[in-house]
């Protein structure tokens, strides 16, 4: 289990490939990448902000919570904070397992926990526009559905 | 007893700053927060909506009935939006 919180860029590839040698067990692999987007078409730049002290605990929390709900091989996390711009990758997961199913759903549970449970705010500044990314009602109601998703 | 407060993203804006050791009797966060809001406009305004207010005792998401012990670290923040 791997979970780093950085400032530098990630080379995806890279780290997939590096992800993949070490789980010689898992028959699936399934990744998410984060991408910053810029709904508006003026967005210069979006400033992640993240509480150091906790953040790399709460990514091992969730982390582990995903290996053992869903029987994970193994499962890596890899979150951005700083300056990121449009296009950039902010973050990424990788699930393994023996079975699709479980790597799907493994890190559709890890998406779902790390936007609202991983100490990072997104604050989007465009010229004459500053914004605070906020959380929405349904995010709290995805972590509640999951609940009701048995063990694997 | 003195503890360490920390604010982040909007919380710490309105507060107008990132961290701060206060000495206080207050037995919870409810207490807390209750103190904090009669110190100052910056405050009354971060603390308003306790309800789009997050806490963190010691690294670990609290409520505002967790209790406070000497020299621990409280974290204010709104609702996180990793991913």
């Amino acid at each position: 289990m791997v979970t780093r919180v950085q400032e530098a860029a990630f080379d995806f590839s890279v780290e997939v490939n590096n992800f993949q040698a070490k789980v010689k067990s898992a028959g699936a692999l399934v990744t998410f990448t984060g991408i910053v987007r810029d709904d508006s078409g003026g967005l210069d730049y979006m400033h992640i902000e993240h509480y150091p002290a906790m953040t790399e605990a709460a990514l091992q929390k969730i982390e582990t919570q995903a290996i053992n709900k869903f029987g994970l091989e193994d499962a890596l996390v890899i979150h951005r904070y700083g300056i990121l711009t449009p296009g950039e990758t902010i973050m990424m997961v990788a699930t393994a397992a023996r079975h699709r199913k479980d790597a799907f759903a493994g890190a559709d549970y890890l998406m779902d926990y790390l936007k609202s449970r991983a100490p990072f705010w997104k604050k989007e500044v465009s010229k004459d526009h500053t914004e605070w990314v906020q959380a929405k009602s349904t995010d709290e109601a995805a972590l509640a559905a999951w609940s009701r998703v048995p063990k694997a | 007893m003195k503890l360490n407060i920390l604010y982040f993203a909007w919380v710490r804006e309105r507060v107008g700053h990132s961290r701060e050791t206060v000495e206080t009797d207050a037995a919870t966060v409810a207490d807390l927060v209750v103190e904090l809001l009669q110190r100052d406009e910056g405050c009354a305004a971060a603390f308003a909506d306790m309800s789009a207010i997050c806490v963190a005792v010691d690294q670990e998401l609290g409520e505002l009935t967790t209790h406070l012990k000497d020299s621990c670290e409280v974290a204010f923040f709104p609702p996180m939006t990793g991913g």
